[in-house]
């Protein structure tokens, strides 16, 4: 075949330009979900011919009258087993105007943890209600949660509207309900969609029986969904990741600083502090591979260069001279605890991981405990089991250089791993710092 | 100063995922002692191995890599193997299937469906106690397969080298845990957020040189299973599987024995894009018959070890 019979609009072989758009969904067994993600994988022309064979095979064999798109997104064999999803799972599909990996997480309370990861790193939530049972505890839930963990653009999906008539007072109640609770958390980007997942309304193609929505279909809505915004809002912030000395003749007194641009833009020339010590020095250079480059902005790979030679090792922070990071000895933050070991109590010594820097914590104080069902705080809580969500205050062997994750996710967020297992035990996202 | 950060919307996806990709790869070398990168000559790993030249860039690449040689090879993947490390000037660990064999560590399959693909799990585990690796970096991608799709960046392997799916860390932001309790090496996977149309177009991005076989040319085949297979002396062919010659190319490196290849007159890599950008069947469905013993094959050999 030849480049000239693509059907497909996009040229694969001119540079690409396309952005990435990372979303988070979250839901139960039944509200449509699966089968909405298999429904865009399906229209958007994603779906493989040896997959949609093995599926309608599985359809056939389950006794089935239709092709089940939700097994597109069937998982491991524990999973199926148990018709449940219990893990995060990550899908990838494309448009000629954008590519996207979905984080698709369970609903269940008892999975708040796998939703909290999959909100992580995600731009936008999508959103997944019944039309037939409006916003329930668990939409709350996973709107909160998503919040919380930094989103801003909320993309709701008012599904199974085929179940309730194609009734348009139904989607109105819903959506206004949920942007409702959406701005009282200060949210104000809430994209509301009539969907039928099983039949395809209005996911990508627009929908006859539901001409009263004037919007975009979902995908189109995905695609422009504007989820970011210009680096220069905030003072840069440069995690020294590895220390590169090449020790060959060609490059013999190269000094260079790898690392991964968490915030602002740094330039050749700027006036940087390198914390902890607070030292002061010029930027000379920024390398990336065979390119010097002017500026870096987030996320870019590259390695830095100063004009002096200070003690800089994994772990030290480049920064904006002018604004630099809390040095923080101790720091309050909202936690999610992931551990079914043990539950998260005071006086708990942990290791911390924040950008490329390792230290340890004392927890001073849990102060409050996230009732995510009602979504109130409990003053009188003490600790955190599985999955619980709370205000904790932790004392710090080290210093760390720390914004409030408001501002910034790289420089505001940690993990929490425990010394004896070595496994991670909680997320937290800090909110002060001294 | 009053927002989230977020990603800034300048970044193409080809670069956000190359800087993604540099970014493990540093995590790994800076909090393991001792990595290594399976490097087969296959365009992931060649991808990788491109990724870890830039990371470390101007310094060499900090670690060895390893290829587990099944002795049934492509013998075109082979000498492109060696032509890159030599240019890197890395040092290349090669694990001898055959050595496994010949020492009694493992049996080989017969028949003419045999492969060694199975048995390239007793090889690769030996090779990490006696190099004493506890990082092997490998190029998975998530899109590729449904287990991979659950699968983290770190993912942890137990002294027997197994996966359990369902006692996952929890792995959020770009904050990895590389803390390792005895006996226990990881797998990370610079590539997991990629797609193998990412792949192709970061090939040709970055103009990387690949093996031959993935260009269109003249080869005896046979026919098994709906699927084109090279003839070699490895493949005992059954009674009607009568060898033909066909232009192909393979849409992957593996062995020869499991490996299928597709009609193809793509001679350039610019054709090989146009291509994949087309098709409408996946990888592995289309060209590894190992995938196709149940539907649950790779998590299966997954948990038993397996890349």
């Amino acid at each position: 075949m030849t480049t000239a019979a693509l059907a497909d609009p996009l040229d694969p072989l001119g540079p690409d330009q396309r952005t990435l758009l990372r979303l988070a969904t979250a839901g139960s067994v039944d509200d449509g979900k699966s089968t909405l993600i298999g429904r865009l994988l399906f229209d958007s022309k994603q779906t493989f011919i040896d997959q949609m064979e093995a599926i309608e095979r599985t359809s056939r064999t389950r006794g089935e009258d239709d092709v089940n798109l939700a097994y597109l997104t069937d998982g491991l064999r524990s999973e199926r087993e148990q018709g449940i999803t219990i893990d995060v799972a990550y899908r990838y599909f494309s448009t000629p105007q954008r590519k996207f990996i979905l984080a698709d997480t369970p609903g269940h309370v008892q999975y708040t943890r796998n939703m909290v990861t999959g909100a992580s790193t995600a731009d936008a939530a999508l959103l997944l209600v019944d039309a037939r049972r409006g916003v329930l505890e668990q939409t709350r839930r996973h709107a909160y949660l998503s919040n919380l963990l930094g989103i801003r653009h909320f993309v709701l999906c008012v599904n199974k509207m085929d179940l309730v008539d194609w009734n348009r007072s139904v989607f109105e109640e819903i959506a206004e309900e949920l942007t409702r609770f959406a701005g009282r958390m200060g949210v104000t980007d809430v994209r509301a969609i009539p969907i039928s997942a099983k039949f395809g309304d209005w996911v990508v193609e627009p929908s006859q029986r539901m001409s009263w929505y004037s919007g975009p279909p979902l995908l189109e809505l995905l695609e422009t969904l504007e989820a970011s915004e210009p680096p220069q809002h905030h003072a840069s912030r440069f995690p020294v990741q590895y220390v590169v000395r090449p020790l060959r003749d060609a490059y013999h007194d190269y000094r260079g600083y790898a690392g991964t641009m968490a915030s602002g833009v740094l330039r050749v020339g700027d006036r940087v502090k390198v914390m902890p010590s607070g030292a002061e020095t010029t930027v000379t250079g920024i390398d990336a591979f065979d390119q010097q480059l002017s500026e870096a902005t987030p996320p870019m790979a590259v390695t830095v260069r100063l004009a002096d030679q200070l003690d800089i090792r994994r772990g030290s922070m480049i920064v904006d001279a002018e604004h630099p990071p809390i040095a923080a000895s101790s720091i309050d933050a909202h936690i999610c605890w992931m551990s079914d070991r043990a539950p998260l109590r005071e006086r708990d010594r942990l290791v911390v991981k924040h950008t490329t820097q390792t230290t340890r914590a004392l927890v001073e104080e849990v102060g409050a405990r996230l009732d995510v069902n009602t979504l109130e705080y409990d003053l009188t809580a003490s600790q955190l089991s599985l999955n619980e969500i709370g205000r904790v205050r932790l004392r710090l062997m080290a210093p760390l250089s720390v914004d409030p994750y408001d501002e910034s996710r790289e420089t505001g967020a940690f993990i929490l791993i425990d010394e004896a297992t070595s496994a991670t035990v909680g997320a937290g996202m800090i909110t002060a710092g001294e | 100063m009053t927002t989230t950060a977020t990603r800034p919307a300048s970044l193409d996806t080809l670069s956000w995922l190359e800087a993604e990709g540099i970014h493990i790869i540093r995590e790994v070398a800076a909090e393991l002692e001792r990595p290594c990168l399976l490097f087969s000559g296959g365009k992931d790993s060649i991808v990788m191995l491109r990724l870890a030249e830039k990371a470390f860039w101007p310094a060499r690449i900090p670690f060895p890599v390893m290829h587990v040689d099944t002795g049934h090879n492509f013998p075109e993947a082979i000498e492109y193997r060696d032509r890159r490390v030599a240019e890197l000037d890395v040092e290349l660990f090669v694990a001898s299937v055959q050595e496994s064999i010949d020492q009694g560590r493992v049996v080989e399959e017969v028949g003419p469906r045999a492969s060694r693909n199975r048995l390239q799990t007793v090889t690769l585990l030996d090779a990490v106690l006696e190099h004493n690796f506890d990082a092997l970096f490998g190029g998975a991608r998530r899109d590729e397969e449904k287990a991979r799709a659950k699968e983290r960046i770190f993912s942890f392997r137990d002294a027997f080298g197994q996966w359990d799916p369902s006692n996952q860390r929890p792995e959020l932001w770009n904050l990895y845990n590389g803390k390792l309790t005895r006996g226990e090496h990881i797998r990370a996977f610079p590539l997991s957020n990629w797609t193998e149309l990412d792949v192709w177009q970061y090939i040709k991005r970055e103009e990387l040189e690949i093996p031959s076989i993935y260009f269109a040319h003249e080869r005896a085949m046979f026919r098994r299973d709906g699927m084109l297979f090279p003839v070699s002396e490895f493949v005992p062919r059954l009674p009607g599987e009568d060898p033909f010659d066909a232009r192909v190319r393979f849409r992957t490196v593996g062995d020869m024995t499991c490996t299928a290849g597709v009609l193809s007159e793509a001679e350039t890599l610019e054709a090989v894009v146009a291509e994949i950008a087309a098709t409408r069947i996946t990888e592995r469905g289309e060209t590894r018959a190992d995938d196709r013993f149940s539907e649950a094959a790779m998590e299966d050999r997954k948990r038993e070890g397996y890349f």
